[in-house]
């Protein structure tokens, strides 16, 4: 089967890929997603926050996702559920099951990949001791709330505060269990503030920041773990140990970008971002090989995905139509002092429209400058009052601007 | 008097705010920065409002429970006892989104509507 545009994730980024390009005039788009409906991780956060500002109001998860699916289902856009992908290449050839086609093979002019992201598990942060049951990842817990309805467990101790474990803090304490308390490594907190003051303080849930879990015990069940300070080297600190009893243990310890198919296509990735390297329309380094989404980065919000995503989407149908003039050498963009990262990576077209970079830090810091700046030259500077780990930093750079580029853009952070 | 500090969550800055108040009466109002900080610190220290998000539980529906929201905010020390109200309630499927699930929670006229289509699950 030939298809012109294959969107790999119907999560928020998927459909807000599919759409656009769609708009673009690319009828013949095929959306493959792995669940049995379409929104992604969407449904299971039923929490409101969403669509701020694509939409200027306070949705929930749920509602955020039904806005695009209304606008799929609109189109002649083709959405297989059910349906997972084994295999792509970087002739861009898919190959995916399902239990109604069984094997199905596609030819695609472009690829869209929008697989998310997966949270990072017990295994991957070794913290020792028994194996029981009663461990569980922040989006797991959720999703078994949310939309199984069952409960995981009673008394909770919840490890990492990134926004999902902040949420689930609040999650569980509404539904009757007791939340003894988030344990965060690090001296900061990882999620936003909002969900700090509105999930933590509001419920009076201790947030202990600098500390780590050393032990889980438990034969069957989790029956308690012990946690200790931490030193600057994240060290646990002797004495500083505290037995909690508990029966169940939530783990909030970070998301990967989840990049098996994009290494099948071998697709650069990067290292700092664990995603694919993209140009300024979200092309990744094989040419009709589109990414947006967490499986980018991992974002904090979902206006962000969506509209990274419309930028993915126009790229692919302009190169499905052929429309995109590309630079022999693309511009490298590269961080500079206090960014760990930049997205896009490299700007490659010919003609550049303006472009929206999204950047993390590595450390909080107060007034400062971010500064784009190409062969020692300054092209643009910003202004914040204050910069956050948590925080994504978005600048935006006009097609006037991005023309004073010689071949390299690095992006700074400056007190 | 009594100081109470709050975390403004207007924008990234997250000022710590403190408002000193006798007899629930706000006499000052320090360490913001902006106008917007000392709104939340009134807001938050005379009328803390939320809006309450939870799940319901669905017979016949593709899931054993549907989410819902309350379609204002709500004060924030209900937000536990509405959560207790809605437990009791079971609604049978198709919902849609925005459906009324249950009016006037609580008394604080507020109504909590559904935050997704929940189909009849198929027979087959």
């Amino acid at each position: 089967m030939e298809v012109d545009i294959v969107v790999i994730g119907g999560g928020p980024a998927g459909l807000a890929a599919a759409l656009s390009a769609y708009e673009k005039g690319i009828t013949d788009v095929v959306i493959i997603e792995r669940d049995f409906e379409l929104g992604g991780i969407l449904p299971q956060c039923i929490h409101d926050g969403f669509g701020n500002f694509i939409f200027g109001e306070m949705l929930t998860g749920p509602e955020y996702a039904q806005r695009y699916i209304d606008g799929v289902e609109k189109t002649d856009i083709h959405v297989k559920l059910n349906t997972m992908v084994l295999d792509i290449d970087s002739e861009k050839r898919i190959t995916a099951v399902n239990p109604e086609d069984g094997l199905i093979q596609m030819e695609a002019k472009a690829i869209i990949l929008a697989m998310g992201c997966r949270e990072r598990t017990r295994a991957q942060i070794l913290i020792p001791g028994d194996r029981p049951s009663g461990i569980y990842t922040a989006g797991v817990a959720q999703r078994f709330i949310n939309m199984e309805g069952l409960m995981p467990g009673k008394k909770v101790v919840i490890l990492g505060s990134g926004d999902v474990g902040l949420i689930m803090a609040r999650r569980f304490t509404l539904e009757g269990a007791d939340v003894e308390g988030v344990y965060e490594i690090l001296p900061h907190p990882g999620g936003l503030t909002r969900n700090v003051v509105q999930c933590l303080q509001d419920y009076n849930i201790p947030l202990h920041l600098s500390h780590t879990i050393i032990n889980i015990k438990g034969k069957k069940r989790v029956e308690g773990v012990t946690v200790a300070k931490v030193d600057s080297q994240w060290k646990p600190i002797k004495g500083t140990e505290r037995v909690i009893p508990c029966d169940t243990v939530i783990l909030s310890v970070g998301l990967i970008p989840e990049n098996e198919l994009s290494q099948k296509a071998h697709v650069q990735i990067d290292s700092r971002t664990s995603g694919p390297v993209v140009d300024e329309c979200m092309e990744t380094s094989i040419p009709g090989i589109f990414a947006c989404g967490n499986v980018v980065h991992v974002h904090d919000l979902v206006d962000d995905v969506s509209e990274a995503a419309d930028t993915a989407g126009k790229g692919a149908a302009d190169y499905v139509t052929g429309k995109r003039e590309k630079r022999t050498i693309p511009i490298t963009v590269t961080n500079g002092r206090n960014v760990a990262y930049v997205v896009p990576q490299t700007i490659g077209g010919k003609k550049v429209d303006d472009v929206t970079f999204y950047l993390r830090v590595k450390r909080i810091e107060k007034n400062v400058k971010v500064v784009g700046s190409s062969n020692g030259k300054e092209i643009y500077t910003k202004k914040e009052r204050i910069v956050k780990p948590p925080e994504m930093v978005k600048i935006h750079l006009s097609s006037d601007e991005l023309r004073n580029i010689k071949n390299e853009l690095l992006i700074e952070v400056n007190p | 008097m009594k100081t109470h500090t709050f975390t403004c969550i207007k924008c990234p800055l997250s000022c710590q705010i403190e408002l000193i108040e006798e007899n629930n009466e706000i006499l000052k109002i320090k360490s913001h920065t902006c106008n917007q900080g000392e709104q939340y610190v009134i807001d938050e220290f005379t009328n803390p409002v939320r809006i309450l998000t939870t799940t319901v539980c669905v017979e016949n529906g593709i899931l054993p429970v549907v989410p819902v929201r309350s379609e204002e905010p709500i004060p924030k020390h209900l937000m536990k006892k509405c959560v207790k109200e809605l437990s009791t309630t079971k609604l049978k499927a198709p919902i849609a989104c925005g459906d009324p699930i249950y009016k006037n929670i609580l008394n604080t006229g507020v109504t909590i509507i559904a935050s997704r289509d929940m189909p009849k699950k198929s027979m087959t």
